[in-house]
């Protein structure tokens, strides 16, 4: 079993230091109950649309760990895995990032980072000005066993999971910061209603749990739209935050959920048989050459 | 302090929730399909006991094909409880469906002269192989299609006579676990009083299921739901379920799968039917 803490977080725009001291209130509010991983939303310490300010703010994956190892470690003794996204320089190329670090000893343990992908730069996203993509999808292991971190917009594509199920993840973390929009008739925004969808889905095709911590809050005019939420590997809904306010999501993951799922319905299994021949299609748009090539 | 929202605990009743109207449609309509549509026989009789089961199967045929064709045969031994036979005759009268009694005492105890030595379990085995003679004879008689009225639970248990009560070829409630049933019934309109009354085989004076099988229905029920998931006995007794109950239910499924299946049949040639020569039952 491995004891979840979503947080559903609000920065103040650009504030770093008044963030993380935020982060270590509710550090210390986490300690009320047993807790193995903590998951914040994509660039929850300083905001999401930061445009070039993201030069002034972005710091190096053992800079940004270290600042929240320090903050852990000041709230109380003990041991905790956290997720949490941030804006990433590394030697002057920045990246959307999100790491995994084993927080509590006197340097953090950086487990992994993840490097977001799929960066929208249509609409009301501007991301690729700012960032530059990643090119790896990781799987690593967490505190639940094998898993994988999308950022936002690398969710919306099937394939980021598909590949990150493939490799092996049982746990699919999405941090995200999502605008609301889409208020329509209906109770829920549109871009929630897409989320829940898609997040279910990946859950039952690949027979993972998924969790999704949103930024909530305004920044100059849009709204975040929080919405975090656990899904169980068949894709039931099991806990799930409002658009607006912060808040933490508390979930139990279970490992034998995964192998439920997954002998009930084997897609992932069925998949791995088909792949090659979906792959190798000569049809499909992909480089022919060796993988050397395509890195080239 | 920020609001915090935990997960709810893992509910095994919610899992076995159904409800009641969607359940009722789906099963009138396999009934339906059964009988007329691949029989093409429009009556159906079945064995009332006074017992929630089969109360529950009467009220579906009822719907399924209307009273008019359906034929309730009640079957007591002497030592049958009166409740029995005054709650199948509640159920009778409500739904308007044909009944009649026929006694199996003479019957079984022209038997059980020959088997003086016979204990409880032997007798109650030749009641039920009985009152299945009875039935399809009656069936044959009515022009009728015997239905079963065996639940889930008593199938993965194995608490039931072997070639007794589930010889009938159709059973619309055989997936259904005793809780669903009583979910059915409420639903139906089955009197409170078959719902309500404690469960039993009605063999012997005082039995109930509840305590031949050493365990309550609701918790059985929940049990198996996991097994039959696919969880293992640790995930099941980390869900609050006690290391005895689910030995107990996972020890009951585990020495009566034979009794969910034909006789097995020594395989020597390569048409063995079921083996190498396989139709659908319904071909």
């Amino acid at each position: 079993m491995t004891e979840v803490a979503l947080v559903q977080f609000k920065p103040r725009k650009g504030d770093y230091a008044a963030n993380l001291a935020a982060l270590g209130t509710i550090f210390a509010q986490l300690r009320g109950a047993p807790t193995d991983l903590i998951v914040l939303p994509e660039a929850a310490l300083t905001g999401y649309f930061l445009e070039g300010a993201v030069y002034e703010l972005a710091l190096t994956a053992p800079e940004f760990a270290a600042d929240v190892n320090r903050i852990w470690r000041a709230s109380g003794g003990g041991t905790v895995d956290v997720v949490c996204g941030f804006f990433e320089n590394e030697g002057g190329t920045f990246y959307n990032s999100a790491l995994y670090a084993r927080l509590g000893g006197l340097e953090p343990e950086i487990v992994h980072v993840h490097r977001k992908m799929f960066l929208p730069t249509y609409g009301v996203f501007d991301e690729e000005r700012f960032h530059t993509r990643g090119r790896k999808l990781g799987v690593f292991p967490s505190a639940f066993g094998p898993s994988a971190i999308v950022i936002c917009e690398d969710a919306w594509h099937a394939i980021t999971a598909t590949v990150a199920a493939l490799k092996g993840a049982r746990l699919i973390i999405v941090p995200s910061a999502s605008p609301g929009r889409g208020l329509g008739a209906g109770r829920e925004l549109e871009n929630v209603l897409h989320w829940k969808s898609m997040l279910a889905n990946i859950a039952v095709e690949h027979g993972v749990y998924v969790l999704y911590a949103g930024l909530t809050g305004f920044e100059g005019g849009k709204g975040m739209s929080g919405s975090s939420c656990a899904i169980s590997p068949r894709g039931a809904l099991i806990v799930e935050a409002p658009a607006l306010g912060e808040c933490i999501l508390r979930v139990t993951l279970d490992e034998a959920e995964v192998d439920v799922a997954r002998s009930t319905l084997p897609l992932l299994g069925d998949l791995q048989s088909a792949l090659p021949d979906l792959w190798f299609d000569p049809d499909l748009p992909l480089p022919r050459a060796s993988r050397e090539a395509v890195e080239s | 302090m920020i609001p915090e929202i935990v997960a709810p605990r893992y509910d095994p009743g919610a899992a076995l929730a159904i409800d009641g109207a969607t359940t009722a449609a789906w099963l009138e309509g396999f009934l339906r399909d059964e009988l007329i549509g691949r029989r093409n026989i429009t009556r159906a009789v079945l064995g009332l006991s006074g017992g929630i089961d089969s109360a529950v199967v009467a009220y579906l045929c009822a719907r399924a094909l209307g009273p008019q064709n359906v034929y309730a045969i009640r079957m007591p031994y002497r030592s049958s409880s009166a409740d029995s036979l005054s709650d199948a005759q509640t159920i009778i009268d409500a739904l308007g469906i044909n009944a009649e009694t026929i006694e199996i005492s003479e019957a079984v105890d022209g038997y059980l002269r020959f088997a003086p030595d016979a204990d409880g379990r032997r007798r109650g085995n030749v009641m039920a192989r009985m009152r299945m003679l009875a039935l399809f004879d009656q069936s044959a008689r009515l022009g009728a299609l015997p239905i079963g009225t065996g639940n889930k639970t008593e199938r993965l248990m194995g608490y039931f006579t072997w070639h007794a009560d589930d010889t009938p070829p159709v059973n619309p409630i055989g997936d259904l676990f005793k809780t669903q049933v009583w979910q059915l019934a409420r639903y139906l309109g089955v009197p409170a009083a078959v719902i309500d009354k404690p469960p039993s085989a009605d063999l012997e004076a005082n039995q109930t299921d509840e305590g031949d099988l050493g365990i309550t229905y609701a918790k059985a029920d929940q049990i198996l739901h996991l097994i039959l998931s696919g969880y293992r006995d640790a995930n099941i007794v980390e869900r609050g379920f006690a290391p005895a109950d689910v030995a107990l239910v996972r020890r009951r499924v585990d020495t009566t799968h034979w009794k969910r299946h034909l006789p097995t049949t020594a395989l020597v040639s390569a048409t063995a039917i079921n083996e190498f020569y396989l139709r659908p039952v319904d071909y």
